[in-house]
This record gives C-alpha cells, structure tokens and sequence, in this order.
C-alpha cells in the first residue's frame, strides 16, 4: 500500500470520525449545533480526500472533469436554494426530496460501475453483482418512493391513501421480476437485465408509497431515510470505498430508530403501515353514543382562565402547523410568562409530518427549547396543571387509547384529562385519522373553543391583554 | 467470499451498532434537524458520484457521473445548509427576550448567538 493511500485511508476514518461525533453531539440541543459544524467539517475533509485521489489517479478525462463539476456545480446551487428558501412547514418535503437524490445518486453510482465491468468483458463477481443489485434495488426504490411521498406532502398528489383492486397483486407481481432478473444477474451478466431490475424497482417504489395516507407520512419518510442510507452503503461496497460504508450505516440506523419510534408512538407495526392503506375508515363503526354534552367557551372566558393560572401547558398538534398559527401560540404564551403563568409545552412524538417537526415549527416562533416537553416527562405534570391548552391535537389526547376495544387502544396519549381544567381549540367536533369520538371533548372539565387556530389565539392574546393586561 | 468483501462488512454492520447506539440518545426534540443530519452525511454518495467520473469514458457514462453528482451534490450541500439554520433557530432563552415573541430573533447576527452559545455552555455545566 502506497503512503497515499495510507494517508487517504487515514483521513477517510478521520471523517467517519467527524460523522459519530457529529451525531453524538446531537443529543442536546445546545450542542448540536457544533455538531453539525463537525459532521460538515468531516464531509469536507471526506470531499477534498476523494478530489486527491481522482486527480491522483490521473486517469480522469477532460470531459470527465467538466461532467463532475458542472454537476457539483448545479446540485450545490439547487440544494442550496431550497435549503435556504423552504418554509419550516415544509420541512418534511425537502427531507423526502434529499432522500430521493441521495438515493438516486447511490444508485447510479453502482449502475455505472456495473456498465464499466461489463464493457471489460471479463464478467462480474458475484459479490459485486450482489451488492450491485441490492444498492440498485434500494436506491431506485428510494428514488421513486420519496418522489412521490414528497409529493403527497406537498399537496401535489393526494395525500389520501390511493388504491386499486389488484394493487397487491402487481406489487407482489413487481416484486417477483425484481428478485428473478436478479438472480439471473446473479448467473450472467446482461445490461438489458440490470434495466429491468432499474425500472422494475422504480415502479416498485411508487406502487409502494401510492397506497399510504398523509397520516402516515412520518413512518414513511424515516423507513425512506433509512433505505438511502442503505443504499449508500451498498455503494460504498460496490466500489470499495470505507466512507461510503460508514456514512450509510449510520445513516440507516438513525432512519432505523425513527421508524420504529413513528410506529411505536401511532400504535402500528411497520408492516401494517406498508402492506395496508390506513384511514379507509372501516374503524369508524357506531361512534359510542356521545354521552356527556359539550361546553363550549368564548375568548373572554377562556382569557381570563388562563391569564389567572399558575401553570398552563399547551399541546399543539398538526392543527396548529396546518394553521401556521405558531408565532401566534408563542405570542399568547409569552404574554401569559409575563404575567408569572408557567408555561410549557407536552409534544407528541406523531405532532407533525415528521419526527420532531412540531419541535421545529415552534423553534421558529421563538420558543425556547427547554420549555419543549417530550411525551414521557411531561405527562406526570398534567396532574399539577391549571389549564391544559390543546390546539389542534385529536387522538394523541383521547383518552379511550387506555381502554381495550377502540380503535386507538394502546396508542401512547398525552395525560390532559389529568389537568385541572382543559380548553380545546378545534375548527369543529370533526374526527382525526382514528376516526373516533375523543372522549376528552365531553369531559365535564374540558371547554371547546370552536374556532381556526390562528383566529383563537390571536383572540385570545387580545383578550388577555385588555381584560388584565 | 473475499476478504476484502469481510473487511466491508464487519465495518459495516459495526458502523450500524455505533448508530443505533449514538443516535438513540438524541433526544425527540431533535428529530426533524437530527434526520436532516443523516441527510447530509448521506451526501458521502458525492464522492462516489466523483470517483465514477474517472472511468466515464463514453456518453452514457458523463450522463450517469452528471446526474449522480448533481444529485449528490444537491444533498450534501443543501442537507448542511437546513440543518445548520434549523438549528440555529434552537434556543434556550430568545435573543431578544419580550416583545411578545416578535421576530426580532429571527435575524439574529454574530453577537446574540455568540451569547446564546455562551449560556448554553454554561447551564450544561450547570
């Protein structure tokens, strides 16, 4: 081994090194912002190391040169545009996108390479053709799948789970030409063979995320997360390369770990997400009878509520981002800090579109992080509660999920009916994607203030101010 | 089955361990910023996008070593950039504190985040 490559392999692990610590230092928020400065500080030393080695090779064309930073040249502006530009609500769209090229960029990387040693004549090791086949697989699937889930998000394609009769068969039907041109591949090598499997899985990734509902999009997007990162590791087998291996790992863990949390915290195993289309509302049978009636509350009184609190936690959920009412929440709570009230607020794991995108939207709005309460260290406080504030939030606060027999049963809930009194802010007494009355709406303490989001707090920060201002 | 196969793959699902272990510390507050950092560092495909770019030698291949490197390209930097100024938005205490959570922070510039830093600093000490 020369002592470039030596020195080249060195700063190889060197970066991977940036990456671990970079991640590491993710777990609190006041340091994760040195570590992401780490993480970047790792890609660039990773970037500059492969640059030495292309022009060490010295075996790159003219032509190859202007292909590669032109490229690099109009990613960079591209991704950097959107980055700078995106609306924090939009959030889960650009991830969804950044997958798909990731994931497109894996696996044109093994198509080439696979063209490369075809043209040689010389045929293909098994163990290429295999990490070959697994990094096109993924990577395509990923490309595809995330395209759409974008999309969905976006509002450009429906985010209601869309099916035919027969959708299972042609997966399963996709699925079978993927794994028999593959093993074929696996045989001979044949170029017309690695096209099919490319378009195969294409389809696949499609036909794959069509089906699943907008609820569903933060299981979606983390499995799609962990896939590219699959995918990138499978290139790093296919040519070799140590970083590639590592980066992809981590990266497939991360994904790995957020969905199964986003599962975990809707009450529903992976499987069922992907093999089922959710929310066709065959769970809505015979809402059990609305039993107690409903009190609902004007701004004043709801004002005067929580003006007169001493602790006051509020549970936003996705209508509170739908309603793009989070400068208006962080200013009704500041008001209320300001006046002595403690104020907090409990966030479900499954608030947003994404994992911990309520936690985002909020943070934008200025709201310090320390007051941001995850599920489990939140719910002992609701009991200490004065006026538990929910806003937009449906099933993650009914309390029927303790019971066995609903729809939600098991689901991880937020504790509000333990809070002394709670308000509801809510457009109408409209379901959420469970399909089920919230029993929390009846509650003989709970108030509903039937109103959007956005108008109900900004009436009431009004209302606070001139009724105790 | 080769060595150098072996190698790759005790690196690989070693590098899996360290992730699940690292990452399952990061606190749900984080997610979103967290899963925009796997992003980027998945953008580790551009030096594969790179390294491609050698061996082109006909059409096809400048057409596949653009379109990866464009794409990779698109990641990596853009993962970085909304990370970064996601995290950026992650205070303890807002910049400018008062005045009804107004976006005065929003544009905050070298000396309230350099501050900002410095109390973070402190009440992880704390």
């Amino acid at each position: 081994m020369s002592t470039f490559a030596w020195v080249t392999q060195l700063l190889y692990v060197l970066s991977a090194s940036c990456f671990v610590l970079g991640l590491h230092q993710m777990n609190n928020p006041a340091t994760a912002r040195r570590g992401n400065q780490v993480s970047t500080t790792g890609m660039v030393t990773a970037i500059a190391v492969t640059l030495a080695i292309v022009i060490h090779s010295g075996a790159i064309s003219a032509t190859g040169w202007a292909v590669m930073i032109a490229g690099a040249l109009v990613g960079s502006a591209i991704g950097l545009y959107s980055a700078r530009t995106v609306q924090m609500t939009a959030m889960p769209q650009l991830v969804s996108m950044f997958n798909a090229v990731g994931g497109g960029a894996a696996a044109l990387v093994a198509i080439h390479d696979y063209i490369r040693l075809a043209d040689t004549g010389a045929g293909v090791a098994t163990s290429t053709t295999v990490t070959t086949l697994l990094d096109v697989i993924i990577g395509s699937v990923t490309f595809s799948g995330s395209l759409i889930a974008a999309g969905k998000l976006q509002g450009v394609i429906t985010s209601s789970p869309v099916t035919f009769p027969g959708a299972r068969v042609v997966n399963l039907l996709l699925a079978a030409v993927v794994l028999g041109t593959g093993g074929f591949l696996i045989a001979t090598t044949s170029l017309p063979g690695l096209l099919v499997v490319v378009l195969a899985s294409l389809a696949f990734g499609i036909s794959m995320v069509m089906p699943i509902g907008g609820a569903d999009m933060p299981v979606v997007i983390s499995l799609l997360n962990a896939f590219t990162g699959t995918a990138v590791a499978m290139a790093g087998f296919v040519i070799g390369n140590w970083a590639l291996i590592i980066a992809g790992a981590l990266v497939g863990a991360s994904g790995g770990i957020l969905t199964k949390l986003m599962a975990d915290a809707m009450n529903r195993s992976i499987r069922n997400i992907i093999v089922g289309g959710f929310g066709t509302g065959d769970t809505a049978v015979a809402a059990a009878g609305g039993s107690g009636s409903i009190q609902s509350v004007a701004a004043d009184d709801a004002a005067i509520q929580l003006a007169y609190a001493s602790k006051v936690i509020i549970v936003p959920g996705y209508g509170l981002a739908a309603a793009q009412a989070q400068h208006e929440v962080a200013a009704l709570a500041d008001m209320l800090e300001s006046r002595g009230v403690d104020v907090s607020y409990a966030i479900h794991p499954v608030a947003g579109r994404m994992p911990g995108h309520m936690n985002v939207l909020l943070a934008e709005a200025n709201v310090p992080y320390p007051q941001l309460k995850e599920m489990d260290d939140v719910n002992p406080e609701f009991a200490r509660t004065d006026v538990a504030l929910v806003i937009g939030a449906n099933d993650v606060t009914n309390p029927a999920a303790r019971r066995a027999g609903t729809a939600i049963s098991g689901m991880p809930i937020l504790d509000v009916d333990q809070a002394k009194s709670i308000i509801v802010i809510k457009r109408s007494m409209g379901h959420g994607y469970a399909g089920i009355d919230n029993e929390l709406y009846t509650d003989p303490k709970t108030s509903m203030y039937f109103a959007d989001a956005k108008t109900a707090l900004a009436d009431l920060a009004a209302a606070v101010k001139t009724l105790v201002g | 089955m080769t060595s150098a196969l072996l190698v790759d793959l005790t690196i690989f699902v070693l590098s899996l361990w360290v992730g699940f272990e690292v990452i399952s510390k990061v606190p749900a507050t984080l997610h979103t910023p967290l899963m925009s950092a796997a992003n980027s560092i998945h953008g580790i495909v551009l030096a594969g996008a790179m390294l491609i770019a050698v061996t082109a030698d006909n059409a096809v291949g400048y057409v596949l070593a653009f379109v990866a490197a464009a794409f990779a390209a698109a990641n990596v930097v853009g993962g970085y950039a909304v990370t970064g100024r996601m995290l950026k938005m992650f205070k303890r205490r807002p910049a400018a504190p008062a005045a009804g959570g107004g976006q005065a922070a929003g544009s905050a510039s070298a000396a309230p985040s350099a501050s900002a830093v410095e109390s973070n600093g402190g009440g992880r000490r704390g």
